[in-house]
């Protein structure tokens, strides 16, 4: 599904590098999780996933079936399956969420050269979207998340991820700003989605995400390069000794 | 003898005097204002009011050479039937050259009168002496149409106020409204092939308790001058809203003065200005607080694909006006290197309790929202599109109007963006 091969990346604007050498292999219908301290990269490495240009790869490649998709602008990137949950999800204000869904889901539709969705089937998929992950109704008859509340925001973001039905997902940190019972619901959400074909890449750096949405792999990033993989048992290791004893270890 | 030294005028002076002689009855009113025209010929930067908006020389560009000779001949045109449909149906249609001709709809009268525009004196006291918009008015002898609305009375459709559409055309309207009274007036300021300058002059007194939306509708076209003028005095908790759309003209100035008349009023103003090509669109408004506890809030949202925006906005805060509370912001999304906007915002104020403030912003699309609609697969002109039609859209859903009315405004504005981008 996804090959990160020696990804070097900095910030456009001032040059500075922030991932120095990523190396991630994720199967298909594999949910690898991403670990890491603050400040490490795992957010920048999902935005360069999702192409936002404000970083500027300067080696390596990113391998998504197969292909590059380095020169691919971001909506054709999320038109072949690529989805990030955002860490920050940004308040849009003036454009209706239900305009905004239906027009990301029309447009993937058409660039995937699908029907467009008439106006009763989609009302009734994201109603339906929306009940299982008790994403009230009067919610989305608001600007797009302007006024939600950050774990609405969160929810709201899993609400378009199940619509729009990518193959590859990445979460950066869906787990914070959300108590307990929205991540149980949220998990729920993401785990029914989870399927032989879909990817996922889970970014949190608490343990807590991963007793719900169990992943196969987990590999820990550090300022900028993954510097220890491993099994859900890695991530236990981390709850119990922290980042310093791996951290130590790679130095 | 006193003797007045005459500057030289420029040949768009001398074609819009030419202009108002050849307009209509010779009666010493007019006869005044076209000699007051004359005299004082057009504003040019050096007076502060105009100084983003040469008028001099920009009417120049506007009638000079062989413009002059279509809008004298524009005089000639044929009076086209106007097929026009009004902005929401089921509107008051008002045609401000012969109102005695309109329906009055239950508790409204319509009457024509002679009077013309008072132009000796400028509402805006960065303004020459004189009031160039109303002098224009004038000196084409536009007559004011009168529209009383009675006390109470809610009128339910629309009252949309238009002058001859397309020709050269002065119109002039004062519109009273009771206490207590609830009514929606449209000035209709449309194109129609002629490039002849055209002016409206309105005055809105609005009593206590009562609630007026008045909305200005100026879609000239792009080659044809435009200067509007809406003088409002808004009674004790009375509301008064506004909403302006510039969606034409090649040269407009728009102005807006607004006072409060009594406690507790309220003033709303929005308005859109979309420009492209080498429009010039400019909007002032003076907005004076004269009384203790009034609110205003005054939004502006510019869109340019090209031309020259202007907003000048002055809030004044008499001594005697404690707890007003006067917001105002002039945000604009520039789309094309070819575009240029000021924003002049302006406080005076001598009250020392109050809360006032304004903002000015010029920008390109916000990035990141772009990314984000991006990140769902919907393509960058689309997303681009989606993000200016909010940005836009808002104004009107602030104003938070009737909803047919509210959607005719959105379609104007989409029919704008979509022929543009
Ligand atoms: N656009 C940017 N401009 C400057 N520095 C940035 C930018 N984006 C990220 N950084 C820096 O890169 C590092 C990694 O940030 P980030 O990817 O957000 O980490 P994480 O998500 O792991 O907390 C931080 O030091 C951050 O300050
Ligand atoms: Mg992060």
């Amino acid at each position: 599904m996804l090959e990160i091969k020696n990804l070097h990346a900095r910030v456009t604007e001032e040059g500075t590098e922030i991932l120095k050498g990523v190396d991630l292999t994720v199967k298909d219908g594999e949910v690898a999780a991403i670990m890491g301290p603050n400040g490490s990269g795992k957010s920048t490495l999902s935005y360069i996933l999702a192409g936002r240009d404000d970083y500027e790869v300067t080696e390596g490649d990113i391998l998504y079936n197969g292909e590059s998709i380095l020169e691919m602008d971001p909506a054709e990137r999320a038109a072949s399956g690529v989805f990030l949950a955002f860490q920050y999800p940004l308040e849009i204000p003036g454009v209706a969420t239900m305009t905004f869904l239906k027009t990301a889901m029309n447009a993937q539709r058409k660039a995937r050269g699908e029907a467009e969705l008439m106006t009763p089937d989609f009302m009734r998929r994201v109603k339906a979207a929306a009940a299982e992950l008790k994403i009230d109704a009067q919610m989305l008859k608001r600007p797009l998340n302007v006024g939600f509340s950050g774990g609405e925001k969160k929810r709201a973001e899993i609400l378009q991820m199940a619509l729009l039905e990518p193959k590859l997902c990445v979460m950066d940190e869906t787990d914070s700003g959300l108590d307990i019972d929205a991540l149980k619901i949220v998990a729920d959400g993401v785990n029914a989605l989870r399927s032989a074909e879909r990817s996922f890449l889970v970014i949190t750096h608490y343990q807590r995400l991963l007793d719900y949405i169990v992943p196969d792999t987990v590999h820990v990033l550090y300022k900028g390069r993954i510097i220890k993989s491993g099994t859900k048992d890695l991530a236990l290791q981390l709850e119990n000794e922290g980042y310093g004893q791996i951290i130590g270890e790679a130095a | 003898m006193s003797v007045t030294e005459l500057r030289p005028r420029t040949p768009a002076e001398t074609a819009l005097v030419q202009l108002a002689e050849a307009a209509g009855t010779d009666e010493d009113a007019r006869r005044a204002a076209i000699e007051a025209l004359r005299r004082e010929g057009l504003p040019h930067r050096r007076v502060e009011a105009w100084h983003y908006t040469d008028l001099r020389g920009l009417m120049g560009r506007r009638l000079g050479g062989d413009h002059l000779i279509e809008a004298v001949a524009a005089r000639e045109f044929p009076q086209t039937e106007t097929v026009l449909a009004p902005l929401v149906p089921g509107s008051t249609v008002v045609d401000l050259d012969a109102p005695e001709r309109a329906s009055a709809p239950d508790g409204v009268t319509i009457a024509a009168t002679d009077a013309l525009a008072d132009w000796h004196e400028s509402p805006n006291h960065l303004d020459r002496p004189v009031d160039t918009v109303r002098l224009v008015n004038a000196a084409f002898g536009a007559r004011a149409a009168t529209i009383a609305v009675a006390d109470r009375a809610e009128v339910a459709a629309p009252i949309e106020l238009r002058s001859g559409i397309g020709l050269q055309s002065h119109a002039a309207v004062k519109v009273d409204v009771g206490n207590g009274a609830k009514a929606v007036f449209i000035e209709r300021v449309e194109g129609g092939g002629s490039p002849a300058p055209s002016s409206l002059v309105s005055h809105l007194a609005i009593g206590d308790g009562a609630e007026v939306l008045w909305v200005v509708d100026q879609a000239k076209d792009l080659d044809a001058a435009h200067l509007g003028q809406l003088n409002v005095s808004v009674g004790a908790n009375a509301t008064f809203k506004l909403f302006v759309l510039n969606a034409g003209g090649g040269l407009v100035r728009q102005e807006v003065h607004a006072v409060t008349a009594g406690e507790g009023s309220e003033i709303i103003m929005r308005g859109v200005n979309l420009l492209q090509k080498d429009q010039h669109v400019d909007v002032t408004t003076t907005l004076r607080h004269t009384h203790p506890n009034t609110t205003a809030t005054e939004t502006f949202r510019n869109v340019l694909m090209g031309g020259h925006g202007v907003f000048q906005g002055m809030i004044k805060v008499a001594r005697e006006a404690q707890k007003t509370d006067a917001k105002m912001a002039c945000n604009t999304l520039l789309l094309s290197e070819d575009g240029d906007f000021s924003a002049k915002p302006e406080l005076e104020i001598f009250a020392d309790d109050v809360q006032c403030g304004h903002g000015a912003t010029a920008g390109e699309i916000n990035g990141e929202h772009l990314f984000y609609l991006m990140s769902r697969g919907i393509p960058a002109p689309q997303a681009k599109a989606l993000l200016v039609k909010a940005f836009v859209d808002e104004m009107v859903e602030e104003l938070e109007i009737d909803e047919a009315l509210g959607e005719a405004l959105t379609a104007k504005i989409d029919a704008w963006l979509d022929a543009s981008h």
